[in-house]
């Protein structure tokens, strides 16, 4: 490999770190709030609500059910119309965030959904308002749950940045798809594919610990 | 005596699938301030959501539940939540939460009551210290033994300084000495801060070692209700008996022969009466079951009598019994 393509590798790295960290800071920011809102409003929960809990699951669903190349085409007009541009690694974010607040939302909703709903009782038991049930009982004991989620996550986010290259994305994705695919240069195909695998490793083991570590 | 609960004519019924199913069927109750009140019954006989009833867990579908004369189902989601904080719970599974230290669950009903850290901690390091636990307060529930995780369910259940605690099976998961620590402090809870308990269990164990007064519920009905020592002298209902008289473990050695219960109390159970109907009488019985057991400090014992075959014999015996002052009931075999 010459210079330069391990030069662009190496920026593509920083490049798909960064698509990866804002993605999933920013899905996390609306997918936890809906993750929240899914698991209280359903049936049986402390704020079972039938309408509410039908349209935010529908939208989930719709959204989880998309091909996420698909999305990434469907979005253009409006990545463009947030970011100025619809190429490049800022521009990719806005994908890679609607892409994974369905799968954060519903990863969410599992974690807390775990929690006993004994530990529940006692808090109403203690008069606790059911906003405060959520976040000083069922969010503390799924915390352990909710970072492994997250892990998951952020893994996925990370898979789905490569994705991006495709319709002009950076990171190490769009370095796979022009050096390695269209132009044959196999070593550049399995560095970046060695990257990736590393990267996602490194990521599911650190959730994993922190997991393990929080856990009492 | 103030009247904590008085239950009128309460009724639970769950809907699934179309089908009803009644938890509870026009229950009548009074619980009495500073009084045991054990609610007794098979699993499935409505006490868990007899008890649930009491703090509104579980709202009812007619009747009326008072405490201290408040309407429950009166009340808005704020007032009731202000009047849980005097309804207190403890539960099978403990319910403590396994991400928090044991001081922090403590904690956690004073800070729902609007109490400020500094305050919070010290009335949560002095419950602990009620309960025996000031040195674990900086564990997790996961490092300490189930009588434990209760001993800190009921110093949280008591730092808002409750008027009632509200005991759902909370022995069921211990082994016997467990259970008799934590019903040792539950009594001792009882007198010393005059808190009055509702203790649900299926054991009738735990009602004669703490209870004052009992209620037995069968099939969503109540069958029978009272002092503890008096349903254990004579129980009344064929609930009841079956709590109070445990089946009979021995067959007869006649398959027709006629079986007595023989109950006695006081002072009685310490006669060798046996010995003096062979004295006195002549007359033979064979022993199928005895037991004897101390409840709120009065001997109660009962045995299990097979009579000979003779109508007359059986008379004597039963005359004999009777004229000593005991009770006697037939068995059903």
């Amino acid at each position: 490999m010459t210079d330069y393509i391990v030069e662009t590798i190496k920026a593509g790295i920083l490049e798909t770190l960064a698509m990866t960290f804002f993605s999933s800071v920013f899905a996390y920011l609306f997918g936890l709030p809906l993750g929240i809102l899914l698991y209280a409003t359903s049936k049986g929960r402390i704020m079972e609500n039938k309408p509410v809990n039908f349209v935010i699951g529908l939208i989930v669903n719709i959204g989880r059910s998309l091909p996420f190349l698909i999305l990434l085409v469907l979005l253009i007009p409006f990545t463009r119309f947030v970011t100025g541009s619809s190429i490049g690694t800022t521009a990719s974010i806005v994908p890679l965030t609607i892409g994974a607040i369905p799968i954060v939302a519903r990863m969410v909703e599992s974690s807390l959904s775990e929690v006993q709903p004994g530990i529940i009782e006692a808090a109403v038991s203690m008069g606790a308002s059911p906003l405060y049930v959520i976040l000083h009982f069922v969010i503390p004991e799924a915390t352990p749950s909710l970072l492994l989620g997250g892990a998951i996550n952020i893994a996925t986010v990370l898979g789905y940045s490569a994705m991006a290259g495709v319709i002009g994305g950076g990171g190490l994705g769009a370095i796979a798809l022009q050096y390695g695919y269209y132009r044959y240069q196999k070593d550049v195909l399995w560095t970046t594919v060695t990257i990736l695998v590393i990267l996602v490793m490194v990521i599911q083991s650190a959730g994993n610990r922190i997991a393990v570590k929080v856990r009492k | 005596m103030a009247t904590v609960f008085r239950l009128e004519n309460v009724t639970k019924v769950y809907k699934n699938d179309g089908k009803e199913f009644s938890a509870l069927k026009g229950i009548n109750l009074d619980i009495e301030e500073g009084s045991v009140f054990g609610i007794i019954g098979m699993s499935g006989a409505g006490k868990s959501t007899l008890v649930r009833t009491l703090n509104r867990l579980e709202d009812v579908s007619s009747g009326s539940v008072k405490f201290y004369d408040q309407e429950l189902s009166e009340l808005s989601p704020s007032q009731l939540r202000k009047i849980r904080r005097q309804i207190a719970m403890i539960f099978q599974s403990f319910n403590l939460l396994g991400q928090r230290t044991v001081l922090s669950n403590v904690m956690q009903p004073l800070k729902i009551a609007g109490i400020k850290g500094k305050e919070a901690k010290e009335k949560a390091l002095e419950m602990l210290e009620v309960v025996g636990l000031a040195d674990k307060k900086n564990q997790f529930p996961s490092r300490l033994s189930g009588g434990q995780r209760q001993r800190v369910a009921i110093a949280r259940a008591l730092a808002t300084d409750p008027k009632v605690l509200l005991c759902d099976e909370a022995t069921s998961a211990l082994d016997p000495k467990m259970t008799g620590e934590i019903l040792d402090l539950l009594r001792e809870i009882n007198r010393t801060r005059k808190l009055t308990i509702v203790i649900i269990t299926h054991e009738m164990s735990v009602i004669e070692k703490i209870c004052d007064k009992v209620a037995i519920i069968d099939d969503g009905n109540l069958a029978e209700t009272g002092d503890v020592k008096e349903i254990f002298r004579s129980p009344k209902s064929q609930a009841a008996k079956k709590l109070v008289f445990p089946s009979n473990p021995y067959d007869p050695s006649q398959p027709d022969s006629r079986l007595i219960r023989v109950a006695f109390d006081g002072l009685a159970a310490s006669r060798p009466f046996i010995a003096e109907l062979v004295e006195k009488t002549g007359r033979k019985v064979n022993i199928l079951s005895a037991n004897t057991k101390s409840v709120g400090g009065i001997g109660y014992g009962q045995m299990v009598l097979e009579l000979p075959g003779s109508k007359e014999d059986q008379d004597v015996i039963i005359e004999f019994f009777t004229g000593n002052g005991l009770s006697i009931s037939e068995v059903e075999r």
